[in-house]
């Protein structure tokens, strides 16, 4: 799950990093007294999870409140790339002597932790990695080990941090590795970190993103459900607890497994289809699971045909067939259907949906053809 | 001969007793693999249709020499089972519990590297291991692989797993072993290890690689297959259509930034010298060429 940046900054909080005063907000008076309570002036800043939103226009300085209100007026409703904005932080402006960069993430090639550090803060870090790669100090942290005090220190001087900053940045990186791996963020990162011209060090934006797997021991995260920015699709998909991405092309996929539901993706473009989407169902294919994931296929308006490509293992063929016939009985699909069958049993399954084919539902023996076949429907 | 398990393997499942252990422990008894214990720290002396079970797997050790272990316990607990079995002295202990957190995946993949470096960790969220005919550890169908080799198959999918067993199975192609790695960010197993494995296994002669988009993994290998193998590797790599930034269901299957794409990793991988496929299907085609031509 991808933080907002006011939720980071309230997950950084939570873990003691300094963040600027600051609050929420969802209408232009809360923004106000937002503002009022921060202390002027302020920066207010629309939160949406989308780069560039500073030269859209999103992020304004208001030195008093009919400011406040011009500009966050301005800011909710906005369009960024796609994303409207729903909600403003609005946080006291900060004063700054510096902007620094630092990190911490998975490095799953090395199956270790990797704390990144730059001087070089402020931008957009591919691009300080592509133009100037030695600006960024990148640490290998030991997971069985953890990051050392020694360590903290190392990697704030390797990285050229002032002098004036080196307690407070130590400090940051130490409690930032903390809310890395106790509070589970697959990626923890501060930019800027900021040095103000009165010597502190603190963090003017938060990006964080949860490990989804860990929510079983953070109840605290239920804080942040629902107010991710999500495709109604992927919503619907969520809610039935299906792996769904939206993709803009016409053929719908179902699949078992996240494998051959890629897989699937790849041959229906080598054919010349577009996919509408990725849905891995997993292991099984009951029925019950099969018609949730064609009401989430069909309601997306761009499918022209749907392809559900099932690979039976444990799960035998007949079992995959009477649960799309039983799926097929309970949701009214407008879309034609093509089924690929295969694995433990799958001649037993054919038959089964043999007796129910017809112009708007066909079987095919192997995914290519039964690929053809879908992007065929879907073209007509 | 097969790679990191075969007829002599004695494994202990680490949640029999729970409903998807049970399932699947009797299933690989039923394929012949030898299943000898079960765990769980409140039904000592209990045993699941024959199988003992014991209260850890330092008791289910004692008692029946397992060496391996298969663990299907929930999430939580997953730390806990991996740290329990190897200080207990188990030496291949496979993961099949999904949607354990990064962070103790992290963790104990290290623990295990620093101090029980002989021990072998597969997974997590990994459907196991067959050797076929000689031992199933895990949720591989058995009745879609062949034994025999001559190929040796390693997977980060589950379900592309079975469908390469199937294709090689249906034209007549037998497997030596075939290791699913699993999609998670800290696979235990590595597609390396098992390139080596294969690379020195006499009875294995050529290997069928199938990996996914994210991370740099494949990358890696097309290094590894390019200095140190001498046996033909056939590849299919899933996602070549993916859209960046997004998850594709494994934790790792992600293209983030220009790296971890499927083209760059299909590139790499040819430039090593290996034949790639640009679907399963095809893949088992060039494999049965390949075969054809041993």
């Amino acid at each position: 799950m991808d933080l907002f940046e006011y939720q980071g900054k309230q997950y950084f909080a939570r873990y003691g990093i300094p963040v600027s005063p600051g609050g929420v907000a969802h209408t232009v008076d809360e923004a106000v007294s937002a503002a009022d309570a921060a202390g002027y002036p302020v920066v207010i800043k629309a939160q949406v999870q989308v780069g560039g939103r500073g030269k859209a226009g999103g992020i304004k300085l208001a030195s008093n409140a009919s400011e406040v209100r011009h500009h966050a007026g301005n800011i909710l409703g906005m369009d960024i790339r796609g994303h409207v904005v729903e909600r403003v932080w609005v946080e006291r402006a900060s004063d700054i002597k510096a902007e620094y960069y630092a990190s911490f993430t998975l490095d799953r090639g090395a199956r270790k932790h990797l704390a990144m550090v730059s001087k070089e803060g402020g931008v957009d870090i591919e691009h300080v990695a592509a133009t100037n790669p030695d600006a960024i100090i990148r640490r290998h942290i030991d997971p069985a080990v953890g990051l050392t005090h020694a360590d903290a220190v190392d990697i704030i001087d390797s990285a050229g941090i002032d002098q004036e900053a080196r307690s407070g940045a130590v400090s940051i990186l130490e409690l930032l590795y903390k809310c890395y791996v106790e509070g589970d963020a697959d990626l923890a990162e501060i930019n800027p970190l900021i040095l103000t011209p009165d010597g502190r060090v603190h963090a003017l934006d938060a990006k964080v993103t949860l490990d989804d797997n860990a929510s079983f021991r953070h109840p605290e995260w239920a804080a942040f459900e629902g107010t991710e920015s999500a495709d109604p699709r992927e919503q619907m998909a969520r809610e039935r607890g299906l792996q769904y991405v939206g993709l803009d092309g016409s053929v719908g996929i179902i699949a078992n497994g996240a494998g051959l539901a890629m897989s699937t993706l790849d041959v229906v473009n080598q054919v010349g289809g577009t996919p509408a989407n990725f849905l891995d169902i997993g292991g099984g294919a009951s029925a019950a699971v099969m018609a949730n994931a064609l009401e989430v296929v069909n309601s997306d308006p761009n499918v022209k045909a749907i392809f559900i490509n099932i690979f039976g293992g444990i799960t035998r063929g007949e079992e995959v067939a009477n649960g799309i016939v039983t799926a097929l009985g309970r949701v009214t699909i407008t879309s034609p259907i093509v089924v690929r069958l295969d694995g433990t049993n799958a001649v037993e399954g054919r038959a089964i949906l043999k007796a129910h084919e017809s112009d708007r539902l066909i079987s095919r023996p192997t995914m290519v053809e039964a690929a053809q076949a879908a992007v065929a429907f879907a073209a007509q | 001969m097969s790679i990191f398990v075969n007829e002599t393997t004695k494994v202990v499942y680490q949640g029999l007793t729970g409903s998807a252990g049970r399932f699947y422990g009797l299933r690989n008894r039923e394929y012949g693999t030898q299943v000898v214990a079960g765990t769980n720290p409140k039904r000592a002396g209990e045993n699941v249709e024959g199988i003992p079970v014991f209260a850890n797997v330092h008791d289910a050790r004692e008692a029946t020499g397992a060496t391996a272990s298969c663990i299907f316990v929930p999430a939580p607990g997953v730390e806990s089972a991996v740290m329990e079995a190897a200080e207990a002295g188990i030496e291949f202990i496979v993961v099949i519990t999904e949607g354990v957190p990064a962070k103790d995946e992290a963790r104990f993949y290290n623990r295990l590297a620093r101090d029980f470096p002989r021990t072998r960790l597969l997974g997590p969220n990994c459907p196991g291991i067959i050797s076929p005919g000689k031992c199933n550890i895990g949720i591989t169908a058995g009745e879609i692989a062949t034994g025999g080799g001559p190929v040796g198959i390693v997977s980060r999918s589950g379900t592309l797993t079975y469908q390469a067993l199937y294709e090689l199975t249906q034209k007549g192609i037998g497997q030596t072993t075939c290791v699913g790695i699993g999609g998670d960010p800290v696979p235990g197993t590595n597609f390396i290890d098992c390139l080596e494995a294969f690379q020195r296994d006499p009875e294995t002669r050529a290997v069928m690689m199938i990996g996914e988009i994210g991370g740099s993994e494949e990358e890696k290998a097309a290094d590894f297959i390019k200095h140190e193998m001498t046996k033909p590797v056939v590849v299919y790599i899933a996602g070549v259509t993916a859209p960046p930034g997004r998850k594709m269901g494994h934790a790792g299957a992600i293209i983030s930034g220009s790296s971890g794409t499927a083209g760059a990793k299909m590139d790499a991988l040819r430039s090593a010298g290996a034949h790639v496929a640009i679907n399963p299907t095809e893949a088992g085609n060039v494999m049965a060429t390949v075969v054809a031509h041993l």
